[in-house]
């Protein structure tokens, strides 16, 4: 069987890979992965519902949001179903509310809007329940899903001042130093 | 693994032994047993967790409302508090194969000496049947089996015969802060004994630095029982899950154990028959297996001829004391400890134990506070800079000497899911225990002080809280009059019966229990296999 991409990126993550770039998200997405079915279309859908997400949760200073979201946050839970489907619907939910309210998709709003709409919901204070209310699944899938993704990887850590954040399989090392190597030299 | 509906939980029809509990000790038990040839059947209350599922427990256990990452709670588990102080029982202990050590820290430390002579030495507390000498050997085994990482650099260890099976985890940054302090104070660190691989070891990985030991470990590299019960099974052993015993049934003189009786998730009751038969299901469930286990020659519960089954319970209490200090301390990155002090531990005054742990990780993690912030982007960014990076503090376990008004009893007003009266825990803490928390909180303030920290918080005499070590409830001892089982871990009553695990201690020192539990368990199974 043939891994693809995201098998592959799921499985760096599995492993413990290091995301690259301080600042800097991921890569840019490659001109062969445009969707080209349904599925595919849906898929497109929340990751461009989840970028947008990002581009608000994350702090201004980071960029590569949309490539971070595909091999770290969908790529992270590839292989939870049910859980993936809660993601999924969660987002489209937030989009739904946009298209009602804004007339324009989540993605489609500025940042602020963004920020706006979600603090509207309620979500900021909302408790991340999966089978509560929407701002509480919203904040659940979409908000905590996007900010443990961030925050539990070296790029959000180091942002912090940690390059080996909890939750993250970052080896033995970094807990012995008594500075925070360039980004290159992590070594674990 | 199999499906619920193919699981076979009926009884075994010839047994030797059975164990009941697959914690460290009742797997212990299993694997030595089992791999001498013996038919042994293992019956465990809780589940099997799939190793597959440990990272996802991981994000349960950081997000909120991720929910019982081990599933202890509900019906099946539920227990009254009576005593002065709630005990979060709980919180302290995991339903299955594995046991508590599904959830434990991972320290791992010899008593001293003096622990196993506390009335002798001191007048308080009970003298231990045996001593250090008659454990000592077993501690070897016990840090073998277990896969313990150390250095032989405790210059108030007791002595010992051989080095670590793995080299130390080196110290922290944070410990080198502490170090300066120490030296100038006087105050000796050294380094901690881990049950968590710094290298391969037993076929399990090396730690990787998740830094969520406690509740979980996703790389497999801190030590589970599940190891034991992975030998036990590849030994002949069969181990069955979610069969929780609810009583135990002797013969008519009342001289032995006959059966073990458990109910499987069905709803059926089985009798499990053996020529021997070892409960190791905790400081809590074992004393209320026995008491649940009255018969008309036993009213009072199995075992329990000296009325002191379920009494003096003990834990270890917590004292603790942080702050910020004024560079980097390099917090998080891993969810153990690399240095201590058992400089204080042997003091007269208090004569209680005290084991003062620097701590590796002070303060929030940055994952845990992001995900239950009120806001997000840059301003989220600024609160975690803020609160993440110059955060120090220090830890110490405090030993509770043993008093017959804290038990673990019946409560007759309540029942589990299986109609049985559930666990009433009857906890306080006294006023000596009291002050020997006031000794840590001074010690712990003078290193502070040294450092140039302001303590923002600190826990001592009125708002510690259990360390989650179960002991004392089936005390060991020579007279059958005051101990439940013997010197070597045999009740006094009956003669196929045997309890393994922290509830026989005597006493319980400061040091975490889990290595003297697999030492007398490694013990035990020598003893009950020359009399199979």
């Amino acid at each position: 069987m043939e891994l693809t991409r995201r098998d592959a990126v799921a499985a760096l993550v599995a492993g413990g890979a290091v995301v690259a770039g301080a600042a800097t998200l991921g890569d840019s997405p490659e001109p062969g992965d445009a969707p080209t079915d349904p599925a595919a279309d849906l898929d497109e859908e929340l990751l461009r519902t989840l970028t947008a997400a990002a581009e608000m949760l994350y702090p201004s200073e980071v960029d590569g949001h949309r490539a971070f979201v595909e091999r770290y946050v969908l790529g992270r839970i590839e292989a939870r179903e049910q859980y993936r489907a809660g993601v999924a619907e969660a987002a489209a939910e937030l989009d739904a509310v946009a298209r009602d309210w804004e007339d324009a998709a989540f993605a489609s709003l500025s940042r602020d809007a963004r920020d706006e709409l979600l603090r509207s919901l309620g979500v900021d204070t909302a408790d991340p329940d999966p089978n509560g209310p929407i701002s509480e699944r919203i904040r659940r899938f979409v908000v905590n899903e996007l900010l443990f993704a961030f925050y539990a990887s070296p790029t959000g850590g180091r942002l912090v001042g940690i390059e080996n954040p909890v939750g993250h399989p970052g080896g033995t090392e970094s807990y012995q130093r008594a500075t925070m190597p360039p980004e290159d030299g992590d070594g674990d | 693994m199999a499906t619920e509906s193919t699981t076979d939980r009926s009884p075994s029809p010839e047994a030797d032994v059975v164990v009941v509990g697959s914690g460290p000790a009742g797997a212990l038990v299993a694997h030595r047993l089992a791999d001498a040839d013996h038919d042994v059947v293992v019956l465990e209350a809780g589940p099997r967790f799939d190793l597959a599922d440990r990272r996802e427990q991981m994000e349960s256990a950081l997000r909120p409302g991720g929910g019982a990452v081990w599933d202890v709670g509900g019906e099946r588990d539920a227990y009254t508090s009576t005593g002065e102080r709630h005990y979060p029982l709980n919180a302290a202990r995991v339903k299955g194969v594995g046991g508590s050590t599904l959830h434990w820290q991972g320290m791992v430390m010899r008593l001293h000496e003096r622990d196993f002579e506390m009335d002798s030495r001191y007048g308080v507390g009970a003298d231990w049947p045996i001593g250090y000498d008659d454990l000592r050997p077993h501690y070897a085994d016990a840090e073998r089996a277990l896969g313990v990482a150390g250095a032989v650099d405790n210059p108030y260890a007791p002595p010992r015969e051989e080095p670590y099976p793995m080299s130390a985890f080196p110290p922290s940054h944070s410990d080198s802060i502490f170090a300066d302090a120490c030296e100038a104070l006087g105050i000796d660190m050294h380094s901690v004994p881990n049950a968590r691989n710094s290298e391969p070891y037993d076929g399990a990985s090396p730690c990787v630095g998740y830094g969520t030991c406690k509740p979980v470990c996703p790389s497999g590299a801190k030590y589970t029982a599940e190891r034991h019960v992975e030998k036990a099974v590849a030994a002949g052993a069969r181990v069955v899950d979610r069969a929780p015993v609810q009583r135990l049934e002797h013969n008519e003189a009342g001289e032995r154990v006959t059966a073990a009786v458990y109910a499987t998730p069905d709803g059926t009751e089985h009798r499990q028959r053996a020529r021997q038969f070892v409960v190791a299901a905790g400081g809590v469930e074992t004393p209320r297996l026995l008491l649940l286990s009255s018969s008309s020659t036993y009213p009072d519960g199995l075992a329990n001829s000296s009325g002191l089954v379920g009494r003096y319970f003990m834990d270890h209490l917590f004292a603790g004391m942080g702050g910020r200090y004024d560079a980097p301390t390099r917090q998080n990155h891993v969810g153990f400890n690399t240095s201590e002090s058992h400089q204080f531990y042997d003091d007269d005054e208090p004569v209680e134990g005290l084991k003062l742990e620097f701590l590796n990780y002070a303060g929030p993690s940055p994952v845990v506070e992001a995900t239950r912030a009120e806001t997000w982007g840059d301003d989220l960014l600024s609160r975690l800079r803020d609160s993440y990076g110059t955060h120090i503090a220090l830890g110490a376990l405090v030993e509770q000497l043993p008093r017959a008004d804290n038990y673990v009893g019946l409560d007759e007003s309540r029942t589990d899911d299986h109609g049985n009266p559930v666990p009433e825990v009857h906890w306080s803490v006294d006023e000596r225990t009291k002050r020997a928390l006031d000794r840590a909180n001074e010690i712990q303030r003078d290193i502070l002080a040294e450092l140039g920290v302001d303590p923002e918080w600190t826990v001592g005499p009125e708002n510690t809280g259990p360390a989650f070590h179960h002991m004392g409830t089936t005390r060991m001892g020579t007279d059958p009059a005051d101990s439940v089982v013997d010197a070597d871990c045999r009740t006094h009553d009956l003669g196929n019966l045997w309890i393994a695990g922290s509830s026989v201690f005597p006493t319980g020192g400061a040091m975490n229990p889990t290595l003297t539990i697999a030492a007398l368990s490694l013990r035990l199974a020598e003893t009950l296999a020359a009399d199979l």
